[in-house]
């Protein structure tokens, strides 16, 4: 049956073979479909193409420090978690040059990279990395100054939401930072899998454009079963977080504690490498950086990611203000659970794990934030 | 009262000592002036005076070699200069010269520690005045040993 | 946001290390309008980008003024320029003195070594409104008189009868006749009175930790007093991270806070 647009709150079933259906019409309209892909044993987003691209059959076992691939004995299209990709490389390219300036007369010629920007499909997104957009939103559109190539690449993009269902949930708390596991809002399409007494997809519309697409893929009604099915499966994954953040009072509790021991603890295990940062899908912080070719006529402004962990991060008068270990872990996480609040007005985790999973040494923000807690005040400060 | 009560009694350093301990103190001081160039005292000197500005500049100098003199300090009228040895004399490390016309009164710091001995009550009054004037030196000091205006 | 090629009109050497540059847009025209103790984005092709705070008179439409220490790269190369020669300006950015506070009250204005360049501005603007303001002191505190900024305006300004300047530095050799002392030493010959007194301190970090306890303790209120911050600067507009200082961005919420604002900040180490 087809209709020229479904509207926001509608509930329709889909098919899996009805799925590749969804990738053409998102093609057909000018979107470049983005979606989790098995890439050398890790899931990564990356273009897809048709179903098979996704890692069909596939999840993972995560732990602090640990990831690990399994093969899941069914075919279910979005049976994983999320892996060391977010999609905040889509939005803020990791590396990009600003200009180019080339030496004119007394002074120079500008040059901005005319570029057109991509129309993304962002297929099987997390609540959680769902979560992360609206992070990023207000870091980059809140403010006086706003980025213009994430303004209008986001503006672009369409968002296509799975509710975590049929999977472990090794290192997540999504739902100690009331981000998940059910996307609630910001998603043009909410797929939710059911992969038990039968396989099919219930898809909760959005928003408009999110009909639009959705109306021109073979789909029935939801019948009620078929939603409490999904229901079901995603109150399954609510009630076995794999971590619990108590998050009540969290931005005081850092604030007072910036002198505890815990920080002295951490200190010895981290090793500054920065693997939190580079996974984390809120992390923002860039720098920027001025070159010129071997003629020094022409000069270029590159801007990239950038990670606080690096001792020159915080550099200012022959050093840095943030000059051991402790004073860097302690930044990276004071900002992501308190100073964020104060700079945003939310908080700046989303609960997805990644920052344990990828963390060399199994560093868990959970347990530091709960040594901090439980011991606040006992322990004598070094 | 005399000329050289009514001027310790104005004194900041003098403030909390009692007018009968000020009395003892004249008794051991006379006023001494200074041209602009003139010198206070010179490095390796006796450190017999302690000298109570009440009036012109003085600048504190350390002789570092070939140079010439570093002022390390400028003390103005209403503060004091030299050391209250109680015990042994000292002397001198540093220079004092006189930046303009400077009047002082300059008490005998050996006189100053007999009468301290005689009476207790005066000497541990005038200690209490003298510790707080080291411990701000102290502080001073600090500050500019971290040279917080280099790079 | 690109840098704008602005042509150096003049250089003068303050010190050995600092020089105070003269700026025009090289397309013609005034440099736009800014607030005291708002900073720039200076750009030395090719080499990058430094925030240095604007040095001139915000009354005074016309050439932008920038007072640049050498020590390091960019500074360098900045400092390196002659008259003719081009660097790139972006801003202006920041928060400024909150000199419209100043009306009606007592004004100490405290600066150490480079500190006096961003406060030039203000003193400008307080001198320009002069006879709305209660008593006006500067104390500047440098480490020698070598390293003295802007030595014959302070002689101006030391000149006038409406207008208390004291200088002050951590040590002389020669003819200097003046104050050697460090700055806190200063501040109780000052003449002020603490419940109607707006203050503006500028200098490295520790100097302007004394200050503010100097102050605090003759009874000026915290909100009243302002100082400048600095940390490790990149976009200068919000949005690369670099400069945080606990939930504070110093190029958007400050460089310019006032001490009721950060006084737990300041208390924090490696922050």
């Amino acid at each position: 049956m087809a209709r020229s647009s479904l509207p926001p709150g509608a509930f329709v079933t889909l098919e899996i073979k009805d799925f590749q259906q969804l990738l053409e019409v998102l093609r057909r309209q000018g979107y470049l479909p983005v979606g989790p892909a098995l890439r050398d044993g890790h899931f990564v987003y990356d273009e897809i193409a048709s179903t098979a691209d996704l890692p069909v059959g596939w999840t993972d076992e995560q732990e602090a420090g640990t990831f690990r691939l399994r093969s899941r004995g069914d075919q279910a299209l979005f049976g994983y978690g999320v892996g060391q990709h977010s999609l905040k490389q889509f939005l803020f390219p990791p590396q990009r040059q600003l200009w180019q300036a080339r030496r004119e007369g007394a002074g120079w010629r500008v040059m901005i990279p005319e570029e057109e920007q991509p129309r993304y499909a962002f297929l099987g997104v997390r609540a959680c990395d769902l979560a992360a957009l609206e992070v990023q939103d207000r870091v980059f559109l809140q403010g006086t100054y706003k980025d213009p190539v994430y303004q209008e690449r986001r503006a672009q993009a369409l968002v296509v939401a799975v509710n975590c269902a049929a999977r472990t949930c090794g290192t997540c708390f999504c739902v100690s930072m009331g981000t998940g596991p059910r996307a609630t809002r910001g998603f043009d399409l909410a797929l939710t899998e059911v992969v038990e007494g039968g396989h099919f997809l219930v898809v909760e519309v959005g928003t408009a454009a999110g009909g639009e697409v959705l109306a021109q893929v073979p789909h029935r009604l939801a019948a009620p079963e078929e939603r409490q099915a999904g229901d079901r499966a995603v109150a399954a994954t609510a009630a076995q977080m794999g971590r619990v953040l108590d998050t009540s009072g969290l931005k005081e509790l850092l604030y007072r504690n910036y002198e505890h021991p815990r920080w002295d603890e951490v200190a010895g295990r981290c090793l500054t490498c920065g693997n939190c940062t580079m996974v984390c899908p809120t992390c923002f912080c860039h720098t920027l950086e001025d070159a010129t070719d071997l003629t020094g006529a022409v000069a270029e402004r590159r801007r990239r990611l950038d990670v606080c962990f690096t001792v020159d991060f915080s550099y200012l008068h022959g050093g840095s203000v943030r000059a051991t270990p402790r004073s860097r872990y302690r930044q990276w996480l004071t900002h992501k659970l308190a100073t964020w609040w104060d700079q945003f007005g939310c908080s700046g985790c989303v609960g997805c794990g990644r920052c344990l999973t990828w963390c060399p040494v199994a560093i868990d923000i959970t347990e530091e934030v709960r040594a901090i807690r439980e011991t606040e005040g006992l322990l004598k400060e070094k | 009262m005399d000329a050289i009560e009514t001027i310790l009694a104005a004194h900041p350093f003098f403030k909390d000592l009692a007018p009968r301990h000020l009395k003892v103190l004249a008794e051991c001081a006379s006023t001494v002036s200074f041209a602009a160039g003139e010198y206070l005292f010179r490095e390796n000197e006796a450190a017999t005076n302690f000298y109570v500005l009440y009036h012109g500049r003085v600048a504190l100098e350390v002789v570092a070699g070939g140079r010439g003199p570093l002022t390390i300090r400028t003390v103005e009228a209403g503060e004091v200069l030299g050391w209250l040895w109680f015990t042994k004399p000292y002397h001198w490390r540093s220079e004092a010269r006189a930046l303009e016309v400077t009047r002082a009164l300059a008490l005998d710091v050996g006189e100053v520690a007999r009468r301290c001995e005689a009476d207790h009550e005066l000497g541990y009054s005038l200690l209490k005045a003298y510790s707080h004037v080291l411990a701000v030196l102290f502080r001073v000091a600090f500050v500019q040993l971290l040279d917080i205006y280099g790079t | 946001m690109v840098p704008e090629p602005y042509l150096v009109q003049g250089v003068k050497k303050e010190t050995g290390d600092t020089y105070t540059l003269t700026l025009a847009p090289a397309g013609g025209g005034p440099a736009p309008a800014f607030a005291p103790g708002q900073f720039n984005m200076l750009y030395a092709f090719g080499v990058g980008e430094v925030p240095i705070s604007i040095s001139g008179d915000p009354g005074q439409p016309g050439p932008l003024v920038h007072t640049i220490r050498a020590v390091g790269a960019v500074t360098r190369a900045l400092c390196r320029l002659k008259r003719g020669g081009v660097l790139g300006v972006r801003g202006p950015f920041g928060t400024p003195w909150p000199v419209d506070l100043a009306p009606g009250k007592d004004v100490v204005v405290i600066a150490g070594g480079l500190g006096l360049a961003p406060l030039r501005p203000a003193v400008y603007w307080l001198l320009n409104r002069r006879a709305e303001l209660g008593n006006l002191e500067l104390l500047y505190g440098a480490r020698t008189p070598q390293d003295l900024l802007y030595r014959r305006e302070l002689e101006r300004w030391r000149g006038r009868f409406d207008f208390r300047v004291h200088v002050t530095v951590d040590a002389a050799r020669g003819d200097w006749r003046g104050n050697v002392g460090v700055v806190t030493t200063v501040i109780p010959r000052m003449r002020f009175d603490p419940a109607h007194t707006l203050a503006l301190v500028c200098g490295p970090e520790i100097m302007m930790r004394f200050t503010l306890q100097e102050l605090v303790k003759a009874g000026v209120p915290p909100e009243q007093i302002f100082l400048s911050m600095e940390r490790n600067m990149k976009c200068g507009v919000g949005l690369c991270g670099h400069c945080q200082w606990g939930p504070f961005f110093i190029c958007k919420d400050g460089p310019v806070f006032a001490l009721s604002r950060i006084q737990e900040w300041l208390g924090r180490r490696e922050v």
